[in-house]
């Protein structure tokens, strides 16, 4: 590899028209989110509070008394960890079960496990929609919570499958000759073993969860997630304490994330 | 496979592997089914479904009316495919090129943007291009034009958004296909006398293809019902399929006819799939 690293060809110099057109693409990455943070501070108290005429920490006092968008974003978090836990808790049991056993249907479950991920989301939240309205089931957090765990359980699986491929069925065998049950051999070996994958996967499904508007949309009947309260504000002009909330979503989600990485590479060094 | 003893295997099997197949029946077969069955039925003048069969839907949905947004919601996905493709391929391979350590840095920029809800950034672009946005304050000020110009609420406007939210899809795979190419074929490449543009269409671009290929269709399957994008930004004016099934599911209150646009998205999605399985593209890399 080293070796291979010093023989590239075009690894001469940084290409000074392949940065600028690198940071160019950032900037329009990241633009969107500056004018977000900017209006978060934005003193302007006139719709639709887009020229920016000075600086305030207004809106994130005024935060505060706005039990509604407050409540949202609990919403969002009590959906999100409770889907995360369903589909960890499905997935993590699927992937260690197709990857131990051959059985009838195996290929089945595989196909419409990619359902979820490639069909667009409006078809799924539609679908959902139908059938609580048939079976009657009142929309509200159970129904986010279900909708959540459909769409983030393919992802658990898919990233756990990745980690599994590696994994030898030998490690349970020998557990099980010297005498541990099941679910010992589970816990002590299968669980540590697969452990980083489990955590990725929970955070990518947190993730989605935390982000959906689509599936969200339809199937929420009278309950709000923070999404769901942004897009009501977007149609009537979204105050500016929605960026201000989102600006604090960003810090903490960057904190969470960048602390969670670091913690998973360590892991991931150990084994 | 199965090296364990055979008879002793039943329950665990059935206690790891009914939680995924109940949730796939109850939660993605079952609602697929019921939406292919209501597609066929109609509303009564309270708008209740009404159990009938018929091909009402599908007929009312081969209006020109209809066409225009199918064609609208094409020419959206295609275009932002393309425009992505072409950033993006560059974008990978100048982040693949760079040092290690940079390169974790630059791949983690892309993908911190995705941090801030979706909606809450395109509501930001709104805001950018809106005619007291910062963009035409810019405009004016430099003297550009004395009038605030209408960025918003047309095609481009929408093209941008979708560009916007779905670049990273196409930044990731390619990415991936970017890294694992073999640097000796290059190589070879060179010491057979080829020059950069000969190795970029006759080895690197072919190698990597897998990458453009599921890329392509991380971007253009979501744009189709992408409906919040082409709502904030094209203001109704560039209406897509995903508009029309939400209206249908919402204000319309017209489930049956919803369903109807749902099943011929759903076919669109397939003929996409099978293109792309045709051309080798693997499943796996749409995860």
């Amino acid at each position: 590899m080293i070796f291979m690293h010093n023989t590239r060809p075009d690894r001469t110099r940084p290409h000074l028209i392949g940065t600028l057109f690198a940071c160019s693409i950032y900037l329009f990455l990241f633009l969107p989110i500056f004018v977000v943070i900017l209006n978060s501070f934005n003193a302007n108290k006139t719709k639709p509070y887009a020229t920016f005429k000075g600086f305030t920490f207004e809106w994130y006092i005024k935060l505060f008394d706005n039990p509604a968008l407050l409540s949202s974003f609990g919403n969002t978090l009590l959906v999100a960890f409770a889907s995360t836990v369903l589909s960890v808790l499905i997935g993590t049991l699927a992937a260690v079960g197709m990857h131990r056993y051959k059985f009838k249907g195996k290929s089945a479950i595989d196909a419409l496990l990619y359902i979820p991920v490639v069909i667009p989301e409006i078809i799924l939240g539609i679908s959902l929609l139908s059938v609580f309205a048939w079976v009657s089931i009142p929309r509200g957090l159970i129904t986010l919570i279900l909708s959540h765990v459909a769409f983030s359980t393919p992802f658990v699986i898919f990233t756990l499958r990745a980690r599994l491929s590696g994994y030898d069925l030998t490690f349970e065998e020998a557990a099980m000759d010297l005498g541990a049950n099941r679910i010992k051999t589970f816990a002590y070996v299968t669980l540590p073993l697969i452990l980083p994958g489990i955590l990725s996967g929970g955070l990518l499904a947190f993730t989605l969860s935390i982000d959906d508007v689509i599936i969200s949309y339809f199937v929420n009947g009278t309950v709000k997630t923070f999404p769901l309260k942004v897009m009501e504000s977007i149609k009537s002009g979204v105050a500016p304490d929605v960026n201000a909330l989102s600006t604090l979503i960003l810090l903490g989600t960057t904190g969470i994330v960048l602390l969670t990485q670091s913690g998973l590479f360590k892991s991931e060094a150990k084994s | 496979m199965m090296t364990l003893n055979d008879k002793k295997q039943k329950m665990p099997m059935l206690t790891m592997l009914s939680p995924i197949t109940s949730m796939l029946i109850f939660l993605v077969v079952i609602p697929l089914i019921y939406v292919l069955v209501l597609s066929f039925c109609k509303t009564n003048e309270y708008y209740q479904v009404m159990f009938t069969f018929s091909f009402d839907n599908y007929k009312n949905l081969l209006s020109p009316s209809y066409f225009q947004v199918y064609m609208n919601s094409i020419v959206i996905a295609a275009i932002t495919t393309v425009i992505c493709i072409v950033l993006g391929y560059p974008f990978a391979y100048y982040i693949v090129k760079q040092p290690p350590k940079i390169r974790t840095i630059l791949y983690m920029l892309v993908i911190i943007p995705f941090w801030t809800n979706s909606l809450i950034r395109i509501y930001g672009w709104k805001s950018f291009l809106g005619a007291s946005g910062l963009l035409n304050n810019l405009f004016v000020w430099l003297g550009i034009t004395h009038k605030p110009l209408e960025l918003l609420f047309n095609r481009g406007a929408v093209v941008l958004g979708m560009t916007y939210t779905l670049f990273p899809f196409m930044v990731l795979p390619l990415y991936t296909a970017i890294e694992k190419l073999d640097l000796t074929l290059i190589e070879a490449s060179y010491d057979l006398g080829a020059r950069k543009v000969n190795t970029f269409l006759h080895v690197i671009l072919p190698l990597t293809s897998s990458g453009i290929f599921a890329g392509a269709i991380m971007v253009f399957i979501p744009t189709l019902g992408f409906f919040f994008v082409s709502d904030i930004l094209g203001g109704g004016k560039s209406d897509m399929i995903g508009n029309l099934i939400e209206r249908q599911f919402g204000s319309a209150n017209n489930w049956p006819l919803g369903s109807a646009l749902s099943i011929i998205l759903i076919l669109l999605t397939l003929i996409m799939v099978r293109l792309y399985t045709k051309a080798g593209g693997k499943l796996e890399d749409l995860g």
